[in-house]
């Protein structure tokens, strides 16, 4: 397992090292993402989409779980935030997305940690000051 | 014309039975915030198991109400979209199921469209006809809306303004660009320990606190009728890490929570206040719609009136309780539908996304 960290000084930073991320992930891949309230994920994950070559905004689907996007690659964009406990996540079907040919990143990934492939890139996030994310990624490779 | 409305597209299972496009005769809604309360938002999958067993009661107790049996409704309208597809396909496929078996028309509405419809609504239960359902203000107490008029649509799931020319026939001209507006309120809420649903939690301890308390900046971006409401979230969580002992200001005991829960809202009623007035300048258009969960907001709705008025802008509020997700907006906005021959086939699928 590969670990890399990065630290990122603003939001345009933290979206641009999504955007390198993003650009370098393959159909197939699943990115799981974790990390508080306000730690920068969802800028990531616009970044992500950027990388992917996908045009418009990407929103945060804490309300409806699930977002989908279709650029170069499509983008299936997963929030668990509002779920309750792991039967659920089963039941929503996330284990599908796994398996298609877009890339799937996981927000609030905690509880969905067992039932991710065997192959997956972690991303933790985390504040070390009002403005600064530690952005810890670890991948096979 | 006798339309069943039936919305299912978030935490409520909804029905109504609406004459016309603007009489409602019922208007049921099984709230299910005391399951969600529990786990502090909307959990999908129980959300969809539990419209599975109420939807059929929903929509009994909706024709009951409205004194007319099944075969005296002419048509069905459901929300196809957005929202959870699991909770949409409930009441979708029930919708389905019905119009086919009593070979009656159905038509999906868009979520999104059907909120602005509620200032065409107005009550009428058990021999009572209600005025128009508004609040104070304004010069249109008891006329709809002119078209054009502008739509400022709010709530957990969406903060959209659209442009709406006539009945179905509408632009969306802004929307949220990270999280909705009701997003925002419910992640607050849960930063401050102050449970679900947030929108309501924050509304009445802020009438507590000091609006001016703290300055969070607003999301204003000129140059766009686009949202931002993830900075502001991010603002709160900074200020409170920045406070002494930060642990222990969760709750509404704590003096500053109220404070903050002010001046966090004033941050995000502004702001919507703002962009609602620039859509209508950019467009040239003094009516302004206002609807969605977020609109039962007391300061929105106080300091948009204030707003309107000084600025010669005729604002139509609906009713807090046809503001939240229900089913007579979906049957007035499929009426209008229906009325310019546009109907949905058997097929028709549901959609998480715009």
């Amino acid at each position: 397992m590969k670990t890399e960290t990065f630290y990122t000084n603003s939001p345009e930073e933290t979206k641009e090292l999504g955007r390198r991320v993003g650009s370098s992930l393959k159909r197939g891949d699943v990115v799981a993402l974790l990390g508080n309230l306000g730690s920068g994920k969802t800028v990531f994950v616009q970044g992500i989409a950027e990388g992917l070559g996908i045009k418009g905004h990407v929103r945060s689907p804490s309300f409806t779980i699930v977002n989908e996007y279709h650029g170069n690659i499509p983008l299936y964009h997963i929030d668990l935030y509002r779920l309750g406990n792991p039967d659920e996540l089963t039941a929503i079907g996330i284990e599908d997305y796994f398996y298609t040919d877009g890339v799937t990143v996981i927000e609030w990934a905690e509880t969905a940690l067992d039932l991710l492939p065997p192959k997956y890139i972690l991303i933790k996030f985390s504040c070390t000051d009002e403005n600064i994310r530690r952005i810890e990624i670890l991948s096979d490779g | 014309m006798l339309i069943l409305g039936i919305e299912s597209s978030c935490d409520d299972m909804a029905a109504a039975v609406v004459e016309d496009g603007e009489i409602i005769l019922s208007n049921v809604v099984s709230s299910q915030d005391e399951i969600h309360k529990k786990y502090g938002g909307i959990v999908p999958e129980l959300a969809s198991r539990r419209h599975i067993e109420t939807v059929i009661p929903v929509v009994e107790e909706a024709l009951v109400q409205a004194g007319h049996a099944i075969a005296d409704i002419d048509a069905i309208g459901v929300t196809q979209g957005p929202g959870l597809v699991g909770s949409i396909l409930v009441g979708l496929s029930f919708a389905k199921a019905v119009a086919y078996a009593m070979d009656i028309p159905f038509v999906g509405v868009n979520h999104i469209e059907a909120h602005p419809m509620a200032v065409f609504l107005e009550e009428r239960v058990q021999g009572f006809k209600g005025s128009r359902v508004q609040e104070k203000n304004l010069q249109s107490a008891i006329h709809n809306p002119q078209f054009p008029f502008i739509a400022l649509v709010v709530s957990g799931g969406h903060t959209s303004l659209l442009k709406f020319n006539d009945f179905g026939d509408y632009c969306i001209i802004g929307q949220t660009r990270d999280d909705a507006a009701g997003e925002a309120f419910d992640k607050v809420a849960k930063l401050l320990g102050l449970g679900y649903p947030g929108g309501a939690v924050i509304d009445k301890l802020a009438k507590e606190g000091n609006p001016s308390a703290i300055n969070f900046t607003r999301p204003y971006m000129q140059d766009t009728l686009d949202f931002s409401f993830s900075g502001l979230k991010t603002a709160v969580l900074n200020w409170i890490k920045g406070q002494e002992g930060s642990s222990s200001m969760m709750g509404n005991a704590h003096p500053a929570t109220a404070n903050l829960a002010a001046s966090f809202q004033e941050a995000v009623v502004d702001t919507l206040v703002f962009k609602s007035l620039l859509a209508c300048k950019k467009s040239s258009i003094n009516n302004l719609v206002i609807s969605g969960g977020v609109a039962c907001n007391s300061r929105l709705r106080h300091k948009l009136s204030e707003a309107a008025e000084s600025e010669g802008i005729n604002l139509f509020i609906p009713h807090p309780k046809l503001c939240t997700d229900n089913g007579a907006t979906v049957a007035a906005a499929a009426y209008h539908k229906l009325r310019n021959g546009i109907s949905s086939d058997i097929s028709l699928n549901a959609y998480a996304s715009l």
